[in-house]
């Protein structure tokens, strides 16, 4: 296949070879200008990857600059592999989230697999151990054969790559709607701990010192995977099979044990994942961000296959392999310790003062361009926007509650649904607790994950309801901040940063610009707000099937700290006799709601309002009620509203709980108006309680009797039903669908 | 007493049996690379979970090959206790230091979460501070942990008492007689599929797990005792 011949610059510009790796007639020209000649075939391939959406940011930087990114706390902004935020002590948590939404779409379990693995090196690059996993996925409706095969297969493919690692997967997110059916959306997040002086950076300093590859040999898979990442997918992505990389969580295990230790090594002066874009990104970016240039022999590339070229080479995306730059003199001594791990660690190159990436292979000089060039100086675009009319449709409608004949088969419906329904036969699959520091599994509004020989732990959620955000971009997007924000208060923590995964469709139709822009407002003022800076994250463009978008979908991963683990809290009741309360008055809000989606089929309207001053009130008067130990239990209220929050606090209890509401009872019961909670308090704390949060509202007690009842003061019993029962519909209901 | 902890390439259970003993036991314990030759000086000898060598070929085929292994088969025949948890298990089956083999769970999927057992047998090394019958709660967390045995090897097992736990209620995996654990003839050799080790803090949920090593640790006194 790499017999091929390939063609000649000036074949490059007359056949526009270039437009086929992605690259525009004007950014060729650009090439050209810079270079001050027609680039060589691999020259056109770093640049076409370099400036790939993936790679560059060329479609989002002047929306990425709107996120608030420090802070007191942040030790580590954007820009590097991960974000980090100091938690006192020496230490540190670092963590990130990616998408790996266009190779699980084609081949969802390596797809899926190695996008956790691309994760973990992000974290463990920057000198951390990495101690939680997280993802955030979406499908389609589980109607078809082929969304049921991605979902299972996506699920099986985190597992593998997960439980074989040895990294607990403590949490996530599901969410399905047909948006998704041709373009899954698979995010996954990676937490880990550091000390202060441990922290690295993917920089390659001084002049002379030595660049080794490390890890996994060098193969044909994934080449032009960023690029891959940057398209539509259409019927014919299929064939695109090939750029997707093929994993071995074997061999991370072994990489990321190796790479723990070399950070503890004086000779290691940089290091950096070779993840989308490979050697080509990890050696420019590298030498961008410390000013230098890298001049690299690929002959001596470990090479999984015979006859691979430098064009090959430097774009392939194989996976568990690092880049790093070490001391001159040291590579005999650093190439021992990977050997103790059975790993190779190959000097290549070396750091030159001239800011050129050089290569040579087979004697000859392959590439030899500014990494600036490649680097800092890619285009940056930007789009035009405009507002859809949906948008304008939406807006002019008047909130009204859906009519429903019976509230207990309502609430059967609305925990059957599959977002709201138990995700058991998802999380069943992950190894939640190896590493035994998991205080809290999935299945709660936060994971936490305790930090060993301290009285602290670690809350962390991912969030975004992307109805929201089709309904109203900008609410939508302040929405998902302050949900991720609520899970992690209700937990007993308070939170510390926000790591994006910016999900939308092409941005080059002006309708989805707008959608980015809309979103990332909202989500910076909400950031500004509750004081959780943008600490990192990634951006996935493109995702549209044959010309249908998804639902703008940014998914905010948040970490919170918990300062001593008696504050750690979990959403089910306690005891029989504690007082129930729900913190903020529901509106007729349905617009995006569950209800408004199963009773409608669709969703329309306007999103739920938030007022986020409010929000911040109500989340540290909880967190502060939490602290002195007046509450029992805390929910978020968020899909299906209320009595579905109530529900889900019985789960996996034997108790029961009557429950008497006053306004308009649709609206109470399943009206999704943000900034609420339910929360349970012992008779005893009822003073110190309502003390601290003023906007709780005792609605009712726990009982013993395993019922769930509910009356409105003037109509009378509204549901009477065992809370088995309920549990029941809750549990069953995704193993249904899938069989 | 002083444990050791196999570490294979791979294995990712074993800082979880590190601190089960020397954080909540508070005995002594050290890792033990696979390259090792020497066991000398240890008194028990922990094989932890994970994926030893990636569970290329077979889950504990290549482990079992390892150089450490010859001396874990001569401890063995000493009369050491060894414990193998869920991988470790895998590879005592492989090293044929217990009879059997491991499938694929019935539903062809990883299961974690947690089970309840019951402890067929109190009077081996490992489960005397339970009592007979009792059900406790452990984790499993395994895509292969469907034990099966031949019919000639079951009643062997039944006969010597070698049953050791069984799942209670809802077995996870479709394994032969709902066997989750099984002791060697001479009883000093422990392999089961569900991890003590992540169930001896209540802050993470159980702390059933604890009296396994307990057990050990008691039962290595009063033999110490008794040979001295």
């Amino acid at each position: 296949m790499s017999l091929m011949l390939e063609p000649s610059p000036e074949m490059i510009k007359s056949h526009r070879e270039y437009a086929a790796m992605g690259l525009t007639d004007e950014e060729f020209a650009m090439v050209e200008n810079m270079l001050g000649r027609t680039p060589n075939y691999t020259e056109t391939g770093l640049f076409s990857v370099m400036w790939s959406e993936h790679c560059s940011y060329k479609n989002s930087k002047p929306i990425l600059k709107k996120f608030p990114t420090s802070g007191d706390n942040v030790l580590q902004g954007p820009g590097e592999g991960a974000g980090i935020v100091d938690i006192g002590d020496g230490q540190a948590v670092v963590f990130k989230i990616e998408s790996h939404n266009h190779p699980s779409a084609i081949e969802p379990y390596q797809g899926a697999a190695t996008g956790v693995g691309g994760i973990i090196r992000d974290v463990f690059s920057m000198g951390a151990r990495p101690i939680a996993l997280l993802n955030s996925l979406r499908f389609g409706e589980l109607e078809n054969t082929r969304v049921k095969y991605l979902f299972k297969e996506v699920v099986a493919g985190i597992g593998g790559y997960g439980n074989c690692i040895g990294i607990p997967t403590v949490g996530g997110e599901i969410q399905f709607d047909s948006s998704y059916e041709g373009n899954p959306l698979v995010n996954a997040m990676c937490v880990g701990l550091i000390k202060h002086e441990d922290i690295q950076k993917g920089q390659a300093h001084g002049a002379g010192n030595i660049v080794m590859h490390v890890g996994a040999k060098t193969g044909r898979d994934g080449i032009h995977g960023a690029t891959f990442a940057s398209e539509e997918l259409t019927d014919s992505s299929e064939g695109n099979r090939l750029a997707v990389q093929v994993g071995d969580p074997f061999m991370e295990k072994l990489l990321m044990e190796a790479c723990l230790e070399l950070i503890q090594h004086d000779a290691l002066v940089g290091i950096q994942d070779m993840g989308a874009a490979g050697l080509a990104s990890s050696s420019a970016e590298m030498a961008c961000k410390a000013g230098m240039g890298i001049e690299m022999n690929l002959d001596l590339v470990p090479q999984r296959e015979p006859g691979m070229t430098a064009y090959e080479m430097m774009l392939s995306e194989s996976q568990e392999r690092m880049l790093i730059v070490v001391k001159k003199g040291s590579e005999q001594e650093i190439a021992n310790l990977f050997a103790k791990y059975d790993l190779e660690a190959v000097a290549v190159g070396s750091v030159t003062e001239e800011k050129l990436l050089k290569l040579t292979h087979k004697g000859d000089v392959v590439a030899n361009v500014p990494v600036d060039a490649l680097v800092e100086e890619a285009p940056v675009y930007y789009k035009p926007s405009n507002e859809p009319q949906y948008f304008r449709d939406f807006q002019v409608m008047t909130n009204v509650a859906p009519v429903i004949d019976d509230y207990k088969e309502t609430l059967v419906g609305l925990l059957s649904q599959p977002t709201i329904a138990s995700k058991e036969w998802v999380y069943n699959q992950f190894d939640t607790m190896v590493r035994t520091n998991t205080v809290v599994p999935p299945g709660s509004d936060a994971a936490i994950v305790r930090i060993r020989d301290t009285n602290k732990a670690l809350a962390m959620t991912t969030d975004c309801n992307a109805r929201y955000l089709h309904l109203d971009p900008e609410v939508g997007g302040k929405i998902a901040v302050a949900e991720a924000a609520r899970n992690i208060v209700c937990s007993g923590a308070e939170p510390l940063a926000v790591t994006d995964n910016l999900n939308f469709g092409n941005p080059e139709k002006p309708e989805i610009f707008w959608q980015i822009e809309k979103a990332a407002d909202g989500i910076s003022e909400a950031c500004k707000i509750l004081s959780t800076p943008v600490i990192g994250g990634n951006v996935s463009l493109y995702n549209e099937t044959n010309g249908e978008a998804i639902y703008p979908t940014p998914v905010i991963g948040m970490v919170g700290l918990i300062k001593d683990l008696a504050h750690i809290t979990t959403q089910e009741f306690k005891n029989s006799g504690d007082l129930i309360y729900v913190i903020g008055d529901a509106k007729t809000e349905f617009g995006g709601s569950e209800l408004q989606k199963m009773t409608e089929g669709k969703i329309f309207g306007k999103s739920p309002s938030i007022n986020l001053e409010l929000e911040k009130l109500r989340q540290q008067q909880l967190l502060r009620a939490i602290q002195n130990g007046c509450v029992a239990s805390a929910h978020d209220l968020s899909e299906g509203g209320l009595a579905v929050a109530l529900s889900e606090s019985l789960f996996r209890t034997n108790l029961g709980a009557r429950i008497i509401v006053h306004m308009e009872a649709v609206t109470e019961l399943f009206s999704e108006t943000q900034s609420r909670f339910v929360v349970s308090v012992a008779p005893e704390q009822r003073v110190a309680f309502e003390r601290i949060v003023q906007d709780a509202r005792c609605i009712g007690t726990v009982t013993n009797n395993n019922h769930l009842t509910i009356s409105h003061e003037q109509d009378g019993l509204l549901i009477d039903t065992t809370v088995q029962s309920l549990e029941k519909a809750w549990k069953g209901a995704i193993p249904c669908l899938l069989n | 007493m002083k444990f050791a902890v196999i570490v294979f390439p791979g294995s990712n259970c074993d800082i979880d049996m590190f601190h089960a003993i020397q954080d909540e036991l508070g005995e002594e314990v050290e890792y033990v690379p696979h390259t090792a030759d020497s066991l000398k000086g240890f008194d028990g000898i922990l094989l932890p979970g994970g994926f030893s060598f990636g569970d290329y070929l077979r889950t504990g085929a290549i482990a079992r090959f390892s150089k450490i292994m010859p001396e874990v088969v001569k401890a063995s025949a000493a009369g050491v206790p060894i414990l193998g948890v869920c991988n470790g298990f895998q590879i005592l089956l492989e090293a044929g230091l217990l009879p059997g083999a491991m499938r694929k769970n019935r539903d062809l999927a990883f299961i974690c979460k947690q089970t309840q057992l019951k402890v067929e047998n109190n009077t081996t090394m490992f489960t005397t501070s339970y009592k007979k019958g009792e059900t406790i709660t452990l984790p499993i967390a395994h895509g292969e942990g469907n034990y099966y045995c031949d019919e000639e090897t079951l009643s062997h097992l039944k006969e010597n008492n070698q049953i050791t736990f069984t799942y209670h209620m809802d077995n996870p995996n479709g394994s032969l007689e709902n066997i989750a654990g099984i002791v060697n003839e001479n009883g000093n050799v422990l392999g089961m599929m569900p991890h003590p080790e992540r169930a001896v803090d209540c802050l993470l949920g159980s702390e059933d797990g604890l009296k396994l090593f307990q057990s050990i640790v008691r039962n290595w006194r009063e033999s110490y005792v008794v040979n001295a």
